[in-house]
């Protein structure tokens, strides 16, 4: 049976489908705030390490898709690592509960520069609708930035898997110059 | 069967909670009825909760079917607590006391649960919350006594794409002698963000409770909302709920499938569920506009109606599940490397799941029934006669057995309500009321069960119950005698929900 699927995924080619263009205007800007020396280290290929900072696993569920066959995230050079310390960008979701505070700047101090980090959801952009809880952190603009600096925004509740995919390989496609 | 526990819980004051009554107790009679508990062991313990004056059990009469709320006035800051008599009561008097102040008299665990000793003040939903507690101090673990153990602390942080949570093991060895779960770190203080909101404002958060169960949560709130309140769904509305919740159900059930393989090594599995899940999503976005169906249930009824071709969208989707389910499940159990590990793995026994009343696939993967479709039941299902599977075995291979099950039910109940979708409103207005309602849901991981209480069209108390404080718990007995490698494959034949129970 499992051969017989994989012959014909062989002769009717693979479920992935062809990836949505990418805005050069939005490569730009977020070139513009790059570290070149990073782009010249990194190159194409970057390893995304996911963090959940309080999420409600909304996000969690559309990361799990951007690894099914459809999207197969790993043939842009991305993937994703078990360890923060193997880790270019940090992919963090949720409003950043206070009980997930140290854990989250310890997971950015473990990451080597250069790093960095993508605020996936509308919590994790700016507490969503957790805004104003005595669970949250909240300080400054509130969401994930409140405890490290965020360099990416990925707005939605939750994002697509399409929205991310965009949005990561805009990172790619800047990181390349 | 009546049981004494039953009997005491009967005398009690009626309050005019809908479409259960709640019966308040004197400290007397709830000191009694912890007492009788033991002698009726049918009487299943569903949750526990509290507001700023009184504790509240849910029970179910699993003998006779009557369901039961039951109160009691907090004296002097405490109630009798009921896990001596009730261990899935533990972890939720502990909930109890970090959020409200309330102890547990008599209690078999003090620890602090949901605090961590890092929010502003203590007793965030009290009159009046308390200081800020001291520094945090490093968790307190059961303590293990043995030769030639060691521990292996995993978490918050996992390796995986998952949610955070603590798990500390004991091991003799390569076995795990005894595992211990901490949670608490995706609280988000939801309970209160609800309160003096209106029910559609904060079923923002009801549906933010969990995300994979976002259709089952809605629908339980929007229930005991449409209870206090004394109105009903239309029938499309309801019609429409249960399409949407059997989508959920066979997403679901299909992503975690692919991730028992997985987490198994078998990366075929995960390629082909995931491919369907994925049909199923897009369907979903089709049909309601969002992949997840997030907001989608709203109190009174449904956001919107069903877009034009969308049932046409999710009946491809499901013809295709259909159509390669067979040789999936042939796969399944046919790949003895894969059988090997999941047969007689993570064992739970029937005697531990009806001690703690757990749900869904766990409870029905040990021999339990239940499921709220059919008990309590509520529209549209009462007539779709749902079938529901239940395996004696207790290990992964029949969690996984199980999900097989619900996946073709569900496929064949998604025909039935397509065919047979009501005309008619969407959604009926809410009246500005005060009231009291208890609302369920059958999501894909057990029984979902939301309680509140309304003051003029506000909310002025409510609590939400996932299925998974009944299945956390048996994750931990589950794993014992295994061997640390195998409890990935545990977790995920579980696939308990960390922010539904962190709250």
């Amino acid at each position: 049976m499992v051969w017989r699927r994989i012959f014909r995924t062989l002769a009717e080619g693979p479920a992935t489908e062809p990836a949505a263009p990418i805005g050069d205007a939005a490569t730009q800007a977020l070139a513009a705030q790059l570290d070149a020396a990073a782009q010249t280290r990194l190159g194409r290929s970057l390893s995304i390490r996911h963090m959940d900072a309080g999420s409600c696993n909304g996000c969690e569920l559309e990361i799990h898709a951007l690894n099914n066959i459809v999207y197969d995230l790993e043939r842009f050079g991305l993937r994703f690592v078990a360890s923060p310390r193997h880790a270019d960008v940090l992919l963090v979701t949720g409003p950043l509960s206070r009980n997930l505070r140290e854990a989250l700047i310890q997971t950015w101090q473990a990451t080597p520069d250069p790093k960095w980090v993508v605020a996936m959801g509308d919590c994790a952009v700016d507490g969503g609708v957790f805004k104003g809880s005595y669970a949250i952190d909240g300080t400054g603009t509130g969401g994930i930035a409140a405890g490290v600096p965020v360099d990416l925004k990925i707005p939605g509740c939750p994002p697509t898997p399409a929205a991310i995919l965009v949005a990561l390989r805009t990172l790619i496609d800047a990181n390349a110059g | 069967m009546m049981g004494p526990a039953s009997e005491i819980i009967l005398r009690g004051t009626e309050e005019p909670c809908r479409p259960w009554i709640r019966r308040t107790l004197s400290r007397e009679d709830w000191t009694a009825l912890v007492a009788a508990l033991p002698a009726q062991p049918g009487l299943a313990l569903v949750t526990l909760w509290a507001d700023t004056a009184q504790a509240h059990a849910l029970f179910v009469n699993e003998d006779t079917g009557d369901i039961l709320p039951v109160s009691t006035a907090i004296i002097e800051g405490g109630y009798p607590a009921l896990s001596p008599a009730r261990p899935a009561a533990a972890w939720l008097e502990r909930m109890v006391r970090d959020l409200w102040g309330h102890s547990a008299l008599g209690g078999t665990d003090d620890r602090p649960w949901l605090d961590h000793g890092r929010w502003p003040h203590t007793f965030p939903n009290a009159i009046r919350p308390g200081p800020m507690g001291p520094p945090p101090e490093p968790p307190e673990f059961l303590p293990v006594t043995g030769e030639d153990l060691h521990q292996v602390a995993v978490g918050p942080i996992h390796a995986g794409i998952i949610e955070p949570g603590h798990f500390r093991f004991t091991a003799q060895g390569e076995t795990v002698v005894r595992l211990e779960i901490r949670l608490g770190y995706t609280h988000k203080g939801t309970l209160s963000l609800m309160r003096s909101k209106s029910p559609r404002a904060a079923a923002r958060f009801a549906a933010r409770l969990s995300g994979d169960s976002t259709v089952a949560h809605s629908i339980a709130f929007a229930r005991a909302t449409e209870a206090a309140l004394g109105v009903e769904a239309p029938a499309r509305a309801n019609g429409l709920r249960g399409v949407m919740a059997e989508i959920e159900r066979i997403a679901n059930h299909l992503g975690d499938v692919g991730a028992i393989c997985n987490d198994a090594s078998f990366a075929f599995a995960l390629a082909r569920f995931g491919f369907h899940r994925e049909a199923m999503l897009r369907a979903a976005h089709a049909a309601f506009g969002h992949r997840l169906m997030m907001d989608a249930v709203v109190p009174g009824g449904v956001a919107g109606d069903i877009a034009p071709g969308g049932a046409e969208a999710i009946l491809a989707a499901i013809a295709g599940v259909e159509a390669e389910l067979p040789e999936l499940v042939h796969v399944y159990e046919n790949y003895s490397s894969l059988i090997d590990r999941v047969v007689g793995t993570g064992v739970i026994t029937r005697t531990l799941a009806d001690r703690f009343a757990t749900g869904g696939h766990v409870g029905r993967a040990a021999g339990r029934t239940g499921d709220a479709r059919l008990h309590p039941g509520y529209p549209p299902y009462p007539d779709l006669m749902v079938v529901v599977p239940s395996f004696p075995e207790g290990d992964v291979d029949a969690r996984v057995r199980i999900r097989f099950a619900e996946i073709a039910e569900s496929i064949r109940l998604l025909r039935l309500l397509l065919q047979d979708l009501p005309g008619g409103a969407l959604a009926t207005t809410l009246p500005m009321l005060s009231g009291e309602g208890i609302g369920c849901a059958e999501s894909f991981r057990g029984d979902v069960w939301h309680w509140l209480r309304l003051d003029n069209g506000q909310i002025a108390s409510v609590f939400m119950r996932d299925p998974s404080w009944a299945q956390w718990p048996l994750l931990e007995a589950a794993i014992e005698g295994n061997i640390i490698a195998d409890f990935p494959l545990c977790n995920k034949s579980f696939n308990c929900s960390y922010s539904g129970v962190d709250l």
